[in-house]
């Protein structure tokens, strides 16, 4: 299923809607994750939005491209974008992270259009990598994209799968790493560096694109150039300012995992109107 | 003298049988597929097989994602990478997701023998068996190990199967395998012997030797961990007087712990626990190592004595 493809203006609206919507999910659960939620958001409303192929009333469309967020505690964006996108009805989102919900605190397959939990970092990689090879095997043409965290490739697991995808020549995944440079403890570059990052994903096979992960006409670009890579995996390397959006929130460390109080949920979603 | 098979040559041929039935079956395998016998799959059908080197945690949850678009995926490698290395990717890629993944995992247990305790897994029953939606099978012999095969490709939800490194004795057995009941191979009322794995041979013996003193034991071959066959186990509950677990595994968490519980909470009985006690395996034969860590008919036969009223 093609979907309308949205303009720049139109995909900037979305944005700060969806910005919106993580806020007031995250009030209204009173705990979660909104820096990476935030820093995400661009790069998340432009691939559901003018380049995954996908059907809500059947989600399990085997032709369909498929998404996972390896990052999984930045669920809320995601949860807003299936809900944008109509997998669920959007007052559901307000359940976010209570008890009985279908949208638990960390991805879960109870949500529609989740296809694999996620929450534990470092895994969301193979899982894409397992994405990519089902759909070789069945010679289908669907691509895979996996939203990585930049703290998240840390974990060794995340090389394992980077070296095995460039050996399967997997130019059907499409990586996105959310460079905010934040991560729990305080920047990356100061808990445990990560540079350079681009030669490291070169290094191991794959074709690196870089651009600004709030730019909307650089995301977009991003995504079509990456369809054209042949024989490799491609990564897009998003520089991104995490809490972006909400100007107490940008770049700000301490709200990587911390719920806005009522104050500053009012103050945030002035600033996204 | 029984026949007497690898559980993995048994594995790598019923692979191919499964194969070549079901286009859908995936083979992954971390740089052991010569020991693990999947080697033979990616012989026959190199498109279905990857090879992911020296990567367990990368394989499992790929092994995930496969499974996420309709694959019927067996991974293997040695049991102390699949249950111990990989276990995180188990819980939350493969048993949270409850996808139809099929852990075979070889060389489990102390008859590893001469790689030492690296390379035994002692506790991989304890690791799986906390995991809900994991399926657990430990196969006594050859051809039991094709009927689990067998059952977890044609049963939905995540497996782990559990083989050793060593050649076992055919059982001579008359039941069928059925998944999650357990066999009872002798009749007996004076005591239980619960076995799994390559414990059900020696148990056997010590069975034979204890009814030539007069001793009826009833054996039971519990090959499925989970679901556990509470039933079996309650029977015998009320039959007999007491019980005596043997398994090639850590006394915590595995066959004697999941009796345990069972027999704790419904019909308390005495039971003996004869497996591997606070300590890692060390390098030696197999038969010596039985020895040195108890588990041979010899320390069955006597655990029967010694606690007979």
């Amino acid at each position: 299923m093609e979907n309308k493809q949205l303009s720049i203006k139109e995909l900037e609206l979305k944005a700060k809607e969806t910005r919106r919507l993580v806020i007031e999910m995250l009030a209204a659960a009173g705990s979660g994750h909104p820096g990476g939620s935030l820093s995400a958001t661009d790069l998340i409303v432009a691939l559901y939005s003018n380049v995954l192929r996908f059907n809500p009333k059947d989600p399990q469309w085997p032709d369909r491209d498929r998404f996972h967020m390896s990052k999984g505690h930045c669920c809320p964006l995601w949860y807003a974008i299936l809900a944008q996108s109509g997998y669920f009805p959007k007052e559901e989102l307000m359940t976010l992270r209570k008890f009985g919900s279908r949208l638990q605190g960390h991805p879960a397959r109870s949500t529609p259009g989740v296809e694999s939990a996620s929450g534990s970092l470092g895994q969301g990689l193979s899982i894409g990598l397992g994405m990519s090879l089902a759909g070789k095997m069945d010679k289908k043409d669907y691509r895979v994209y996996v939203l990585l965290g930049d703290g998240e490739t840390q974990e060794g697991s995340v090389w394992e799968a980077a070296m095995a995808a460039s050996h399967f020549s997997c130019d059907n995944l499409c990586a996105i790493l959310d460079f905010n440079g934040c991560q729990i403890d305080g920047k990356c570059e100061d808990i445990m560096g990560l540079e350079p990052v681009s030669a490291k994903w070169q290094a191991f096979g794959w074709q690196v694109i870089e651009i600004d992960g709030h730019n909307l006409q650089q995301i977009l670009s991003a995504y079509d150039q990456a369809k054209t890579i042949k024989s490799k995996p491609t990564i897009i390397i998003a520089h991104t300012i995490k809490g972006k959006g909400v100007s107490f929130m940008e770049g700000v460390v301490g709200f990587h995992g911390k719920a806005p109080t009522a104050e500053e949920t009012q103050k945030a979603l002035k600033e996204l109107s | 003298m029984a026949e007497q098979l690898y559980q993995r040559d048994v594995y790598g041929q019923e692979l191919l049988r499964l194969g070549a039935l079901d286009k859908n079956i995936v083979v992954l395998d971390a740089d052991l597929s010569s020991s693990t016998r999947t080697n033979l799959f990616a012989k026959q059908f190199p498109d279905r097989f990857f090879n992911f080197g020296v990567a367990e945690q990368n394989m499992m949850a790929t092994a995930a994602g496969l499974a996420s678009c309709g694959k019927t995926v067996f991974v293997s490698t040695f049991a102390v990478f699949a249950a111990g290395r990989a276990w995180d990717q188990i819980r939350v890629s493969i048993g949270y997701n409850n996808f139809n993944v099929k852990i075979v995992a070889t060389h489990a247990g102390i008859t590893v023998g001469p790689d030492g305790a690296s390379h035994q897994a002692l506790e991989d029953i304890a690791l799986m068996r906390v995991l809900p939606n994991m399926n657990i099978i430990v196969p006594c012999d050859g051809p039991q190990t094709a009927e689990a095969v067998n059952t977890a490709a044609k049963t939905s939800g995540p497996f782990y199967i559990r083989l050793g490194r060593s050649k076992v004795p055919t059982i001579e057995n008359e039941n069928d395998f059925k998944f999650a009941k357990a066999q009872v191979i002798s009749p007996g009322d004076d005591v239980t012997i619960i076995a799994c794995g390559i414990m059900v041979s020696e148990a056997l013996r010590a069975v034979k030797t204890l009814a030539q003193k007069g001793i009826k034991a009833r054996l039971i071959n519990m090959h499925t961990i989970w679901p556990l066959d509470n039933e079996t186990i309650l029977k015998a509950a009320k039959e007999t007087k007491f019980f005596v677990i043997c398994e090639e595994h850590n006394v915590f968490g595995g066959l004697a712990s999941s009796v345990d519980a069972v027999v704790a909470e419904h019909c308390p009985r005495k039971v003996i626990r004869l497996g591997i006690r606070n300590r890692f395996g060390q390098s030696g034969e197999p038969a010596d190592l039985l020895k040195e860590y108890n588990l041979t008919s010899l320390d069955i036969e006597k655990a029967v004595l010694s606690n007979i009223s």
